[in-house]
């Protein structure tokens, strides 16, 4: 008993090192495909644009009421821990900290896994079992320059744009709500926003997002390209796009903070 | 000229194709027979690389396609046209956009004056209105996707054309009137045609040769007088479906 128990093991490890092996393989001749499209700027170029107006114009609301309630919670939270003894400046350094280091590019990433991951994945899953992008192979095109080009590089550039509004209506809406609970006034937490401030902060925020972007993208369309077996498998690469571009979202979250703040 | 030779292709445990022998001479319409689920359009998809088979090789004007370099292989796709079972039209374009993305030659597909005048010209041909252009495929019915795929499939100019189950889930009016279709553009275009079908009324109608897949082989290959006089239990077999059927004789 004992032995098949550690045969079963033995099996079940051997069948998840080989799987995840092929992934990581499959992966890096997906990524090299989307690099060896690069070139067919005339095919990318203007799909990009299009993806590009579609991921900013459809998650501007949400990624900015969310930011905005983040800087809020973020701000009346301080408040409530707040005896006496702390200067109230520092208020201001919390929020702007928490919101530009951690809560604007990490609560964006993971609305955006859900909003434009799921639909990458979904998009191109329903194509793949639709024989779509057999069609565009079978006609001699490239579906890394008519596809993923232009979705991938659409949130690599958009996704750090939103990041970056998602911060200042957090930030903002911090502001306007630590009023409300304490005290200070708008040169306290001018005052405090600039004292611990460096400029590096705001690059980190960028380059996070910049990451996390990546691997929404990347992620989501390997797993959409991906895709067998009819409307369940859609539903299964879209379950497992949003999950493991999440969970990358947070594993690079902890990595980056390890290199980019490491003094 | 296409030529397979001993190709095998499994999928997990189930082996689909078994040592499949099949070539297609120039200017010819061969139909490829079969019960559903044989393998027939796995066999279509390994000619122009869409599956690569596990063993065997696939020579298409002299070239080797599982040896060919990725522009090399895009290069021949730009001479095949392929008509996929359910159209696979571009659910997000328009029929205009969708036909003109089958015309492969990069500077021909820039000089819009062309492409109107080429996509005119291919709805023509597989006789649709005009102003099908304008529509998006979910705006049409199952035999115009059907056509939209075809006017897709020669919008390149291509020299061979393989179609996936023409007339699959369409009503006997509709798969009349697509072979009839098959039938006029091998005849206008002088393309050489594979077709993929267990419709074995409408292989006998267009096809200059037949062959029957069955169990991952070719179990015969001739012209459809020769098929009728085969002794071959599996090919009876296969036939005498549609000989008992009354609209076969029509």
């Amino acid at each position: 008993m004992a032995d098949s128990t550690t045969l079963d093991i033995r099996q079940i490890t051997g069948r998840l090192v080989l799987e995840g092996t092929s992934q990581v393989g499959r992966l890096s001749f997906f990524v090299l495909d989307m690099l060896r499209g690069l070139r067919e700027v005339r095919i990318w170029w203007p799909r990009m644009m299009v993806e590009a107006w579609n991921i900013g114009a459809g998650s501007l609301f949400i990624v900015l009421l969310i930011s905005a309630f983040a800087g809020a919670v973020t701000a009346l939270q301080t408040g409530y821990q707040f005896t006496g003894s702390i200067p109230y400046y520092v208020v201001g350094t919390l929020v702007v900290s928490s919101i530009i280091l951690e809560l604007g590019p990490v609560l964006t990433a993971l609305i955006l896994a859900g909003r434009i991951g799921a639909r990458y994945a979904a998009e191109l899953g329903t194509m793949r079992v639709t024989e779509q992008i057999d069609a565009l192979e079978s006609l001699g095109r490239s579906p890394a320059s008519h596809l993923v080009i232009p979705r991938v590089l659409a949130g690599l550039i958009m996704i750090p744009a939103l990041t970056v509004l998602a911060n200042l209506s957090g930030i903002l809406s911090g502001w306007i709500s630590v009023k409300a609970v304490l005290p200070v006034t708008d040169a306290d937490f001018i005052y405090g926003a600039q004292y611990y401030w460096r400029p590096w902060d705001a690059w980190y925020s960028v380059i996070k997002a910049f990451f996390f972007a990546g691997s929404i993208t990347i992620i989501s369309c390997y797993m959409g390209f991906n895709t067998q077996q009819g409307a369940e498998g859609v539903g299964k690469s879209t379950t497992t796009a949003v999950v493991t571009s999440s969970v990358l979202i947070l594993v690079l979250d902890t990595v980056l903070t390890r290199l980019l703040l490491n003094q | 000229m296409i030529e397979l030779h001993a190709i095998e292709k499994r999928f997990g445990k189930q082996v689909v194709l078994n040592g499949v022998e099949f070539e297609v001479r120039e200017g010819e319409t061969v139909a490829l027979l079969g019960p559903s689920g044989t393998g027939k359009s796995v066999l279509l998809k390994t000619i122009i690389g869409l599956i690569k088979p596990d063993h065997g090789t696939i020579i298409v004007d002299g070239k080797n396609v599982g040896k060919l370099k990725r522009r090399e292989l895009s290069e021949l796709r730009s001479q095949i046209g392929y008509v996929f079972q359910n159209g696979a039209l571009f659910d997000s374009m328009t029929v205009f956009e969708n036909v003109r993305l089958g015309i492969t030659d990069q500077d021909k597909y820039q000089n819009l004056d062309y492409v109107r005048a080429r996509i005119a010209e291919c709805i023509r041909l597989v006789n649709l209105p005009a102003d099908t252009i304008d529509k998006f495929p979910a705006q049409l019915s199952g035999g115009m996707r059907k056509r939209v795929g075809i006017a897709r499939a020669i919008a390149g100019s291509p020299k061979y054309l393989l179609y996936d189950e023409p007339t699959s889930g369409l009503d006997p009016v509709n798969a009349d009137i697509i072979d009839a279709l098959v039938q006029r553009l091998d005849d206008e275009l002088g393309v050489t045609s594979v077709m993929v079908t267990h419709d074995v009324r409408g292989a006998f109608r267009v096809a200059d040769r037949l062959a029957l897949l069955s169990e991952g082989t070719i179990v015969m290959q001739g012209t459809p007088q020769e098929f009728l006089a085969s002794p071959n239990a599996k090919v009876r077999e296969f036939l005498e479906r549609d000989f008992d059927n009354p609209s076969f004789a029509a």
